[in-house]
């Protein structure tokens, strides 16, 4: 056992000192290997918080949501559809939701504006988000002046601010009262936004939306299930941005692989042959061979997964934020909860350290098992 | 003497470890600390009627993803490719 290890450690520094002649390769080598692990892992680790922090959140959300749609698209809905749905069997409670969106000139931002459905303050009064305090450079106790739907001016007190905790589900939130959400806006009375439906059994909420949708024809009921699913397919592994850096990630370690599988440089070509002439096994110059993958690679996969976790939850994910952010006027918060699990660092290892490694033992058991007179020669 | 290039590298890869080991630490520290936190969020969505979370402000569609018309996508500007950057997280539906 000892005699084994003994053996692989003079072979790792064969193969360390093999990789040190060719230092500028070797390293360039490493930092975009590790560059790519680093890119991957980044956006891996990222959008698994997020998904995570989705679905511990948003399972507090509404079990069914009524809009109306009108020529294709959400429009409000008369106070009649309340009686409607309350009357289908299995509903409990049903209540009319106003929210809507409010862009602010000033800031150039957009504001949720919503009517919470037990709101604490008094008209005149606005509880709001701290990206909207922080946009307008807002605290308790100041005004805030927003144009209302006749042109005038709504000035609305601010109450208190959400705290910045909850910046993640209310950073853009405006809360006012009915009255004055109506103001805003000119919503006439007896119109809601959509309805908040609470349904007795949660087994029955897919059978009573569909039924929703049959008494009423242009409703369009969203159950929680698909908000959940909705928010989880955001962040999926197959969507938009984790699939244009896997793909070129993916690319990337293409090239790399067919480089190495293409052959060996003239050197390491004759660095084998000279190894075999001085009693090396083919067998000894392959396990070498793997060594070398395995040493770049893990290395590599050590720092891009080091770094990637510092990136995503010690630095704020500074470098992927911007992409994020995009055109934003209010931005997100991106402190987030590190949720890492074991298949993530699986995968990873798996998509980038074994394609490697595997790479580099090809073209060098083809070069390790031909004659090493003719690999010395150079007539190969 | 100079020590083998094998113990730098091993000691290179032990000190990875103990900073993976550091990392999944501050990971579960962090979940502890601030699961409070996600409780108190998921409070405020149920007593809010909240249906999204506040990630990208920048459009009705990437605001509430959840809640978006079915045609959203192109109603801004029908034909045009998508010009959002949060549009290259939010995938398009699936076809049937």
């Amino acid at each position: 056992m000892r005699h084994a290890l003994e053996r692989h450690r003079y072979l790792l520094d064969f193969t360390l000192a093999s990789l040190a002649r060719r230092k500028g390769k070797s390293l360039a080598l490493l930092v975009v290997y590790a560059a790519v692990v680093f890119a991957l892992a980044s956006v891996l680790f990222f959008t698994e918080a997020l998904r995570r922090e989705a679905r511990a959140v948003l399972r507090g959300a509404p079990e069914l949501l009524v809009q109306r749609t009108v020529a294709g698209r959400h429009d409000l809905l008369p106070a009649d559809w309340i009686p409607t749905v309350a009357g289908i069997r299995g509903v409990g409670a049903v209540s009319g939701r106003l929210w809507g969106y409010y862009f602010d000139p000033l800031t150039r931002a957009n504001f949720t504006v919503m009517v919470p459905e037990k709101f604490w303050g008094a008209r005149g009064e606005a509880v709001v988000g701290s990206g909207v305090a922080r946009a307008r450079g807002l605290g308790a106790g100041d005004a805030l002046a927003l144009v209302a739907s006749g042109g005038r001016y709504l000035t609305l007190a601010v109450r208190e601010v959400v705290p910045a905790e909850a910046e993640r589900v209310a950073s853009d939130l405006v809360l006012v009262g009915e009255e004055d959400f109506r103001e805003l806006f000119g919503v006439a009375p007896g119109h809601y936004t959509d309805l908040s439906v609470a349904v007795r059994n949660a087994k029955e909420v897919g059978v009573v939306a569909r039924k929703v949708a049959q008494a009423l024809p242009d409703a369009r009921p969203i159950t929680r299930s698909e908000l959940l699913r909705t928010w989880d397919s955001v962040f999926d592994w197959r969507s938009g941005l984790v699939v244009l850096v896997l793909a070129g990630a993916v690319l990337a370690f293409g090239i790399v692989a067919w480089d190495r599988a293409s052959g060996l440089s003239a050197e390491e070509r004759r660095e084998i042959g000279i190894l075999k002439a001085i009693g090396w096994e083919t067998s000894d110059v392959l396990l070498m061979k793997v060594w070398e993958g395995a040493a770049v690679s893990i290395a590599a996969f050590a720092l891009g997964v080091l770094a990637a976790y510092g990136h995503v939850f010690l630095g704020r994910l500074a470098l992927l934020a911007p992409v994020l952010r995009g055109w934003s006027t209010l931005q997100p918060d991106l402190r987030l909860v590190p949720f890492v699990d074991a298949l993530q660092l699986v995968s990873l290892f798996f998509l980038t350290v074994v394609p490697y490694t595997v790479a580099t033992i090809v073209p060098a058991w083809r070069a390790a098992t031909i004659d090493p007179d003719r690999v010395m020669r150079g007539t190969l | 003497m100079t020590p083998r290039r094998s113990s730098a590298y091993l000691a290179f890869l032990a000190v990875a470890s103990a900073l993976g080991v550091a990392a999944a630490v501050h990971a579960k520290a962090e979940r502890t600390r601030r699961g409070p936190e996600l409780e108190a969020k998921a409070v405020i969505v149920r007593s809010l009627g909240l249906t999204d979370l506040c990630l990208f402000t920048e459009a009705r569609y990437t605001r509430h993803p959840s809640q978006a018309d079915r045609f959203s996508p192109f109603q801004d500007s029908p034909g045009s490719p998508e010009h959002f950057p949060a549009g290259s997280i939010v995938p398009p539906p699936r076809n049937p």
